[in-house]
């Protein structure tokens, strides 16, 4: 294991990077105001359409526009760190309070399609690595691949034409209310979600597995007569299961941005569906906001993966070193 | 890139079932983009309310949208932009990828360094993101849709390029032309991305299923292809609201489409992809 200091110098070196990663993402979302064409203080107010002189003078106050590019992000930054993310133009209400509102349905969608690409893809790696090189390990591959070329949305409209329409076991949109009705709402949502990960899920647990069971501690515990099925439990998941965490980690890290399609797609009012509506209605103070709180979910997650691959599996730090 | 799997192991050196199907159907549907004029029993933007969510029939082979446009009409002409779209959209990326990824490699140093860093942050944004982000602030469109993907697809091909270089510019017949007095430029303008290319053309086939669905992504969420476009992720758009009526037609048809060639594009690029590499 790490010693003390070296856990300490490889945390900082690793919480320093993030901070800069996201001090240039969130430069990026705040400057990209001032790269579009036009005056900034129009783009901010929403468009020459119903624009007072009053109203372009009030932007301009709120966004202290005579100031330097810098000086501006700074002031913006410092803001949005104390959660004060200005008011939306289209809903006139605090940006932080109609994040706030959405943000748990969004969540839930995630953590349900984490949970169910975790048991399908892991489920499907495994069977097709024990199955290895049968009809079986070629069903789970192509099977996969082909689920991973259904874009998000396509997959949407079939499995509400089948199960929403046709067969009428799910609700066609909405999130649903209490524990039963959530459920029973984002489980299409989910599983559309869901679907394009099977295959680098399962791909990564059956690749893994497949390393770990060539290697020589497998082959002497089969020459001692352990039994098949705690060869595979014991001695080729448990080593095999770095790589596949990692993997199921980053995957979810990136689900924040698929929930923008699928929210979408079932008229569900989350943080994605509040994007995509901001972006039509030219509302920015919306769009920045959602935008910096996906990409810092993102980051955030990625980094944390990555922090806790050694502590699960400590020949990492062997090889690193 | 989660999508670039094969379809089976492949083995041996002869031509697997599924990449001569899937070429097959690439090649039907090139060619049903080219003669769409020919081919379209009805113009794709011809109303007729009186026919609105029409199912299959003699009239109609695979039925009509709410406002009465023949579905296999839409879907044929809209396969020239939702192919020519991607193509666009990869050009841009392998113009940039390629110079900043050359670039790099070439000087190293600080232009390393800088290539480098401009990557991590675009690689911060997952997914659509900063396309989106883009879009955000130019407005929605079919241009913008196609500059702002370009651009976030540069940093994979820079990436996939420089580790090419890397190894390129150590090969003998680098030095032999610096010897001989040609210039840095010269020497990668003429020798050593034309070396490259067969690679990098590789690995554009690859990317090629995800640029499509990417590209049909912002068309259904509005951000890419406009009325009266007969893009097929715009058609998925306009036909789901049919879908809860019991009209599983209009959404099914364009979806069923880019499914279809999405896979293709996968199960032939990398084949493809292989086979250029090996023989470099």
């Amino acid at each position: 294991m790490f010693t003390p200091l070296q856990l300490a110098r490889r945390l900082a070196r690793r919480l320093a990077g993030l901070v800069a990663t996201l001090v240039a993402a969130s430069f990026v979302i705040f400057a990209a105001v001032y790269a579009a064409p036009g005056d900034p203080a129009v783009f901010l107010a929403g468009g020459r359409d119903k624009l007072t002189p009053e109203r372009l003078a009030q932007v301009r106050a709120q966004y202290h526009l005579d100031e330097p590019l810098v000086v501006q992000y700074g002031r913006w930054l410092w803001d949005t760190v104390h959660l004060d993310l200005g008011r939306s133009f289209k809903y006139s209400d605090q940006v932080a309070d109609l994040i706030a509102a959405r943000l748990p349905t969004t969540l839930q969608l995630v953590a349900y399609a984490t949970l169910l690409y975790v048991v399908l893809g892991v489920g499907a790696g495994i069977l097709a690595a024990v199955k290895r090189s049968t009809w079986v390990d070629s069903a789970v591959v192509g099977g996969t691949t082909l689920a991973a070329s259904v874009p998000s949305f396509v997959a949407a409209i079939a499995l509400v034409s089948v199960f929403g329409v046709q067969l009428g076991w799910f609700p066609v949109t909405g999130a649903g209310d209490g524990f039963t009705g959530t459920l029973h709402h984002l489980t299409l949502p989910a599983l559309s979600l869901a679907l394009g990960a099977l295959a680098i899920i399962s791909r990564v647990t059956r690749q893994s597995m497949a390393d770990a069971a060539a290697s020589d501690h497998v082959e002497a515990a089969r020459a001692s007569g352990v039994p098949e099925r705690d060869i595979v439990r014991r001695h080729v998941l448990r080593n095999a299961l770095g790589p596949i965490v990692t993997m199921c980690g980053l995957v979810m890290a990136g689900m924040l941005a698929g929930t923008v399609v699928v929210e979408t797609a079932f008229g569900i009012s989350g943080i994605g569906s509040l994007l995509v509506n901001a972006i039509n209605t030219h509302d920015f103070p919306v769009a920045q906001a959602v935008l910096l709180l996906m990409v810092t979910g993102y980051v955030v997650v990625t980094t944390l993966v990555d922090l806790a691959h050694p502590l699960l599996d400590p020949r990492v730090k062997e090889a690193r070193t | 890139m989660t999508a670039a799997l094969t379809l089976a192991p492949v083995t041996g050196r002869r031509r697997p079932l599924s990449v001569t199907l899937a070429a097959a159907l690439l090649a039907l549907v090139v060619l049903a983009a080219v003669l769409a004029p020919l081919l379209a029993p009805h113009a794709p933007d011809a109303i007729d309310l009186s026919a609105s969510l029409v199912g299959t029939g003699a009239d109609h082979l695979l039925g009509t949208d709410s406002s009465g446009q023949d579905l296999l009409s839409r879907v044929l002409y809209g396969a020239r932009s939702s192919l020519v779209a991607p193509v666009a959209l990869l050009a841009v990326a392998a113009v940039l990828g390629v110079t900043l990824g050359v670039l790099a490699a070439w000087r190293g140093g600080w232009v390393d360094t800088l290539v480098s860093r401009l990557t991590d942050v675009m690689y911060a944004f997952p997914g659509l993101l900063f396309t989106v982000l883009i879009i955000a602030v130019f407005g929605a469109g079919m241009t913008t849709s196609v500059l702002a993907l370009g651009l976030a697809f540069t940093p994979t091909i820079a990436k996939y390029t420089r580790s090419l270089a890397l190894a390129e510019t150590r090969k003998p017949y680098v030095d032999a032309y610096r010897v001989q007095g040609m210039g840095g430029t010269r020497i990668c303008a003429l020798h050593l991305v034309p070396n490259l290319g067969r690679s990098i053309l590789g690995y554009l086939v690859v990317l090629f299923g995800e640029a499509l669905m990417s590209l049909a992504t912002l068309s259904y969420l509005g951000f890419g292809a406009q009325p009266p476009s007969s893009d097929w992720g715009l058609m998925v758009q306009e036909g789901q609201a049919a879908v809860v009526q019991g009209a599983l037609l209009p959404a099914l048809v364009p979806g069923t489409a880019i499914a279809l060639v999405v896979v293709s594009f996968n199960v032939v690029g990398v084949w493809a992809a292989d086979r250029l590499g090996k023989q470099d």
